[in-house]
């Protein structure tokens, strides 16, 4: 049984007994799997603490902020509006094939995309989407600076390399974020609205009305505030991996899964505590 | 002038360099020689911070590396440049951008008085013409000269090269050579450079420290290095077919008549 835990060395570790394949857990193996995870966590935090220093050059710091939002967030503008029009139209079909009961009123499909999409889809969902895109390209960025020696450039020149790398990422990310998260929702209710002009499976004024029916603001702060955290351990995660990558082209895209795995891991286990938190 | 003294450092019990002593003195071209795996880029990267050793210290000019705080090591730093063996060019940054890179970050002067010095050092390496090109569309010599002009953008006091010949042919090996040695004697730097390529080692090997299995095993000049009289460095001097036969050559022959 492979088990996934945070760190690259780790992947490859089985809790499986070695030694006589009677698949039970060894207790040096569980002792070696908690150590190594409290290393690498520990390597995290120190990371964090560097990436958090106060800037040499806050003018740099800024307008290297403004390029990631301009490549992280802008340029996934995009592929955030194609992926919510689909899942919205997608979600208002599902609702409806449904909820198709006389008892339900009509307008209800319109309630409960309205409520899918603020709740899970628009934040969680989609940063789960952005892991991939916006995590994969952070790691093997840094990975390469790291392994074509850029970073020990950095370092050489006296520049803190995670600070003046990794901050404007994060920031970029966290910034920007809100706005992905917005442009989702907004799309998707257009996917959902284009299902019920073009289809005959809703009224167009019975999905409107359920789209304002009952509604809760919380929502629209729950989803962003989710969003800020999920940001955060995308960007924070993927630089990590790629930060701490060695060797070459194979490790580099290593790292890049590895940054992708455990973003969206973490984005998973932060989904169940801020609901449990926000929601309660 | 760089002093180490009794320098030890090893990688999971493994000793990588051994009680390592050497001195790299100002306006020199050092050279540190060896075969691959000898310790010279685990010397070379501890000379820069970049690794810590166990033992020993590091003194630049008298102040010594491994007791510094963070502080003074930044801005001891900002004395150093450095040439990368695969040139570490940034690759989004244009080869004007890279050269202007440290001054950016270190002067506060303004973007016209950077570029002004970025262009004087560009044209310092024979690369004015280049300054719009990215690192990508460029060839491996010219990186070297632009990782060169960055590494001298601060006016260092000192120089060091990892491998600066590696992947470059030969005549454009000489070249940068030649490059480094006139920036060490016109700016009175002191230039440490990791090689184990022998046309350097003669053509510009005022300070020879050859290392074997993570000891210092003979200090010299390209004058003496034929004559050392030291195994480990006749058997690294001859290892080329080139200079074996003329070793050959000249063992029977006597040397050629000119």
């Amino acid at each position: 049984m492979p088990v996934f835990v945070f760190g690259g060395k780790m992947a490859k570790f089985a809790l499986e007994c070695a030694c006589c394949n009677c698949g039970m857990a060894t207790n040096k193996n569980i002792s070696m799997l908690l150590s190594n995870s409290l290393a690498t966590f520990g390597r995290y935090c120190i990371f964090l603490r560097r990436v958090f220093a106060l800037p040499d050059r806050w003018r740099e710091t800024f307008r290297r902020t403004f390029a990631e939002i301009m490549k992280l967030g802008v340029d996934s503008i995009p592929l955030v509006l194609i992926i919510s029009v689909f899942i919205g139209a997608v979600i208002t079909i599902q609702m409806q094939l449904n909820i198709s009961s006389p008892l339900i009123p009509a307008y209800s499909v319109g309630l409960a995309t309205r409520d899918i999409v603020l709740l899970e889809f628009s934040n969680s969902i989609l940063c789960l989407i952005l892991a991939g895109k916006v995590g994969s390209n952070i790691a093997s960025e840094i990975g390469t600076m790291r392994v074509t020696e850029q970073i020990d450039a950095l370092d050489i020149m006296g520049i803190n390399s995670a600070n003046f790398l990794v901050l404007p990422k994060i920031a970029g990310l966290v910034l920007f974020m809100p706005v992905l998260v917005i442009f989702c929702i907004a799309t998707s209710y257009i996917g959902g609205y284009g299902v019920a002009v073009m289809t005959d499976l809703i009224p167009v004024s019975k999905y409107l009305y359920g789209l304002q029916a009952l509604f809760n603001e919380w929502y629209v702060w729950y989803g962003l505030i989710k969003s800020l955290f999920f940001a955060f351990i995308i960007a924070s995660t993927s630089s990590f991996y790629g930060y701490y990558a060695h060797g070459g082209a194979l490790e580099v895209g290593k790292a890049s899964t590895d940054g992708v795995v455990s973003s969206s891991v973490f984005i998973l286990l932060f989904d169940v505590v801020l609901t449990k938190l926000l929601l309660q | 002038m760089i002093e180490v003294k009794n320098l030890s450092k090893s990688f999971d019990g493994r000793t990588v360099l051994d009680n390592v002593s050497a001195e790299f003195y100002t306006g020199k071209t050092n050279l540190i020689i060896g075969q691959s795996g000898s310790g010279k880029t685990v010397l070379m990267k501890s000379l820069v911070g970049l690794l810590r050793p166990e033992e020993g210290s590091i003194l630049f000019d008298g102040r010594n590396l491994l007791d510094m705080n963070r502080e003074e090591v930044k801005k001891l730093r900002q004395e150093i440049g450095m040439l990368f063996q695969g040139s570490a060019l940034f690759d989004s940054e244009t080869v004007l951008g890279n050269v202007m890179f440290p001054l950016k970050m270190f002067t506060g002067n303004s973007y016209a008085e950077n570029r002004e010095r970025a262009m004087f050092c560009l044209e310092r390496v024979n690369l004015k013409g280049a300054e719009n090109k990215y690192p990508s569309e460029i060839s491996g010599g010219m990186q070297k000269r632009v990782a060169i002009a960055r590494a001298i953008a601060l006016n260092p006091k000192y120089l060091f090269c990892d491998e600066p010949n590696s992947g470059l042919d030969p005549k454009t090996s000489i070249l940068i050579d030649e490059l480094l040695s006139d920036i060490t004697h016109e700016y009175g730097i002191t230039t440490v450079i990791n090689t184990h390529d022998m046309n350097s080692v003669l053509g510009i090997g005022e300070n020879i420290i050859f290392i074997n299995k993570g000891h210092r095993e003979w200090v010299g000049d390209m004058s003496h290095i034929y004559n050392a009289g030291n195994k480990a460095l006749n058997d690294f001097v001859f290892a080329t077919r080139l200079f074996q036969q003329v070793h050959d050559y000249v063992s029977s022959h006597g040397m050629p008549q000119k």
